[in-house]
């Protein structure tokens, strides 16, 4: 098993995941600009990369990061405005630190200093001042980046640091820039009233710094305190910044106190400080300043710890797939246990039963572990939205809604692509541009929106815009063209925008970059198909469009219907029935040649799966049909027996069968064997066929 | 690769190679060890609709779904009843890239056993019934002839027919 980790991989994924952050963040602040959580957030990103960049050896980025994170120093200070140009900008070297991420051997280095460029523009001729990484960006990416470090500084001004022109709290703004800062001041030397120099300088400091910052960071705050003032820097060791010391060890590690002295006084509880001030052994304020050091250790550490423990642990997703693997052979093992549990005692059940409860739970939970909420997937839209509409001039509000909606990860990973081509061509096709919403009297601003809503056990996912709505006529005109309709054939609205997914079927009358060559939406389909969901259109002229995708939460395990011909059993997936009803002999001779079943009025076609599978043997003398539904048209599926509800983990067949049509995997059954799950869409379709090739032959 | 075929182990001068030797329709066929996984007794096969006439069905072995397939089909031999002695010989092959686990009908199996190397003949051009691509080499025991079959080659020639 794979469970060596390789630091590069762990920084391309951690980089990966900065990226993306740092993208939402900058979609955030162009709906936002004047919001400095968002800035300080943005910077944070980019310094975090860029340190880390050039620690794990990925110089070119850290270089590149630098320039960039240069410019949101200077909107963080407000010399520079978060404006439209600067996040496009960003956002393009976005995509630039990605390209050096994955494979810096194909970085575009002109694209790259043209983006460079593009930031020194936007500081303008004054704030001209992106340094290149030399001497401070160096020093800093010396330092192990992002570690935090603990220094502990006292700082004793000469008394005539003022006279020359110093100033001790500009220093200490400046040490409050590195980091967290806690001071403490030391007024011990303060003299009597009389003898005050108003000019002289009498203060001295503790100071606990957190910082991210190297010490040579630290000396350069302090590179022109003259000499004659006292200073000493410590760093805190990473052990002692974990686990805060006593306040009697921070004491004598700082020579306020003899090492014995501590003891001495222990005898005395309770309060140690207040103690040794008493006994005179040590000043009020050292105390005070040491028991501030321990605070600040102690915070420090929460900090680090909620960083890096917090509630969420990473899981690589291949041991999921095999937990999932696991659960799934465990429900088969349940299934045959109550198989054979029927037979035996009633002890023996009670323990199925409790086995089958427990295995039940466990399926629950494994799924929950693999399901992920789908904003993780909406959220990658905002910038494909957000280029498109500057691309194509055209104003678009992306809404979402139901972003909490769980569904399993593989499921979520697989709809990136369709659900990008959907977006695209409602933002090429579907929305107008200002100009022409204006005339239609909309707001210029179109609104597209994503909505994910539980039904059942699908996942109903929409992709609505209030644009034009698809263009009936045309359709229809293209689709006869193409000989996917009969000229004056009667259809109904589905079955006129399925049109749309045929392949080969485009309604654009020019071809753009981004659609309209007419692959894509047929792409839609079958990666649709291939998740076993469906795709639903509903159009209003000059209203809008919405496509519905219908998915199953799960690719696992799914509920069956268990359906039986001769011997053979089969599986059909229970959320594409809607009825069982049965089909007498009678029934049957009359209807041959023709198939239809008139059910509550409503005319079903049906196909008789012991034909279509040459199953061997006379049918039965009551057969039943399971209704299925097929987007909006309903068919029947003619078997011997339902035998009933089955949970079924689904096993996918080997490559041998990728001519078979008609099935989308196998399971297990209770008793050992192995049954087929009938692929309803393309088992249809596969029937048609055949009646067609028949009918010709 | 990782097959060692008959034909490379006589080149590499190794003195023999491991297989397991099956009967299929009156002839002696051999697999190399190495890519036999196990032999299971016959247990009922799934039917697949409308699939391809090597391909028999699918079976259970401990929760995976694997194939079965009849390599009389593929060679060309008249189709034979089960019977005590029929085995599922399960193989590890290459489909399209994937390495795949495949069961094989023979109609009775044999043994592991050791085939010297010098016993081994490339295949003749002529006088073969079957298809010369299916086959690594022919190897002789006293009065019989073994098939040393080119398992990959078996399942990954793609005719509709077989």
């Amino acid at each position: 098993m794979a469970t060596a980790v390789n630091p590069a991989d762990v920084f391309r994924q951690e980089a990966a995941e900065l990226l993306a952050t740092l993208e939402t963040t900058l979609l955030d602040l162009e709906a936002s600009p004047e919001d400095s959580a968002l800035v300080d957030q943005a910077f944070r990103s980019l310094h975090t990369l860029k340190g880390s960049g050039a620690m794990f050896g990925w110089e070119a980025l850290a270089d590149f990061t630098h320039h960039v994170e240069s410019a949101f120093q200077k909107v963080r200070d407000g010399v520079l405005k978060a404006s439209h140009d600067l996040i496009s900008l960003t956002l393009a070297s976005l995509d630039q630190m990605r390209v050096l991420l994955e494979q810096p051997e194909q970085a575009d280095r002109v694209r790259g200093e043209a983006l460079l460029a593009g930031f020194a523009d936007l500081a303008g001729p004054g704030g001209h001042s992106a340094k290149p990484a030399g001497g401070h960006g160096k020093a800093d990416r010396a330092a192990p980046p992002d570690e935090t470090r603990v220094f502990r500084i006292r700082w004793r001004p000469a008394r005539d640091m003022m006279a020359f022109g110093g100033n001790p709290l500009l220093l200490l703004g400046e040490l409050r820039d590195l980091g967290a800062c806690t001071l403490t001041p030391l007024a011990d030397r303060v003299p009597a009233l009389e003898e005050l120099d108003p000019a002289g300088c009498y203060l001295g400091w503790d100071i606990m710094l957190t910082t991210t910052k190297s010490r040579s960071a630290i000396d350069d705050v302090f590179i022109f305190v003259a000499s004659d003032s006292e200073l000493a820097i410590d760093e805190i060791p990473v052990e002692e910044a974990e686990s805060p010391p006593r306040l009697g060890e921070i004491l004598v590690k700082r020579g306020d106190i003899a090492p014995g002295g501590v003891e001495e006084e222990l005898g005395h509880q309770p309060r140690l400080g207040a103690l040794l001030v008493q006994s005179g052994k040590v000043s009020g304020d050292r105390v005070a300043s040491a028991l501030s050091e321990q605070k600040h250790l102690r915070e420090a550490a929460k900090a680090k710890e909620s960083s890096s423990a917090g509630n969420t642990i990473r899981v690589p997703a291949e041991r999921l797939d095999n937990l999932m693997d696991q659960v799934g052979e465990l429900v088969i093992a349940q299934a045959r246990l109550m198989q054979v549990a029927g037979e035996g005692g009633a002890l023996l059940k009670s323990i199925a039963e409790d086995i089958e409860r427990l295995a039940g739970e466990l399926r629950d939970t494994t799924m929950s572990v693999r399901m992920l909420p789908i904003g993780t997937l909406f959220s990658r839209f905002r910038r494909v939205v957000h280029d498109l509409s500057r691309e194509l001039g055209k104003s678009v509000n992306l809404t979402m809604s139901g972003e909490e909606t769980e569904l399993d990860k593989t499921v979520i990973e697989s709809l990136n692509d369709p659900m990008i081509h959907l977006i695209r061509n409602a933002m090429d096709h579907g929305l107008s541009t200002p100009e022409e919403r204006r005339t239609q009297k909309k707001p210029e601003t179109g609104t597209l929106h994503l909505s994910a809503v539980h039904s059942g056990a699908s996942v109903l996912i929409t992709i609505r815009d209030d644009g034009k709505g698809l263009d009936r006529a045309r359709i229809r005109a293209k689709a006869e063209e193409k000989g996917m309709l009969q000229p004056g054939q009667e259809v109904t609205d589905t079955e006129l925008f399925g049109c749309i997914f045929l392949p080969g079927f485009s309604t654009a009358a020019e071809v753009t970059s981004l659609s309209g060559r007419g692959v894509g939406m047929d792409v839609v389909k079958r990666a649709i198909d291939n998740l076993r969901g469906s795709i639903e259109v509903g159009s209003e002229p000059g209203q809008g469009t919405a496509i519905t995708l219908k998915l199953p939460l799960t690719l696992a395990i799914i509920d069956g219907l268990l359906v039986k011909m001769a011997d053979e059993r089969y599986i059909v997936p229970l959320s594409a029935v809607e009825e069982c009803v049965e089909l007498t002999r009678k029934d049957d001779n009359r209807s041959d040649g023709r198939s239809f079943l008139n059910i509550r009025g409503e005319i079903v076609a049906f196909v008789r799966l012991r034909r279509l599978f040459e199953v061997a043997g006379e049918a039965p003398e009551i057969q039943k049909v399971v209704i299925v539904g097929l987007g909006e048209s309903r068919i029947g599926l003619v078997v011997d027996q339902v035998l009933g509800q089955h949970q079924t983990v689904i096993k996918s067949l080997s490559r041998l069968h990728d001519d078979q049509e008609g099935f989308s995997g196998a399971t297990i059954l209770g008793d050992g064997s192995v049954a087929l799950i009938l692929d309803v869409p393309h088992l249809v379709k596969f029937a048609r066929e055949r009646e067609t090739a028949q009918r010709a032959a | 690769m990782r097959d060692s075929s008959a034909i490379e182990a006589k080149a590499n001068g190794l003195d023999a190679v491991q297989v397991l030797t099956l009967g299929l329709g009156g002839e002696i066929f051999a697999i190399e060890t190495e890519r036999v996984r196990e032999v299971l007794d016959l247990i009922p096969i799934t039917r697949i609709p409308n699939s391809r006439p090597f391909i028999k069905g699918l079976i259970n072995v401990r929760g995976k779904v694997i194939t079965v397939t009849d390599l009389r089909v593929k060679f060309g031999m008249p189709p034979a009843a089960q019977t005590a002695d029929t085995r599922i010989v399960v193989t590890e092959i290459q489909v399209a890239g994937e390495p795949t686990l495949v069961g094989a009908l023979a109609d009775r199996v044999f043994e592991a056993t050791e085939l010297p190397a010098a016993s081994m003949e490339d295949v003749p051009r002529l006088g073969m019934r079957w298809r010369t691509e299916f086959i690594r080499a022919i190897g002789k025991r006293g009065d019989d002839f073994i098939i040393i079959a080119d398992i990959d080659q078996v399942f990954a020639a793609d005719d509709a027919t077989h």
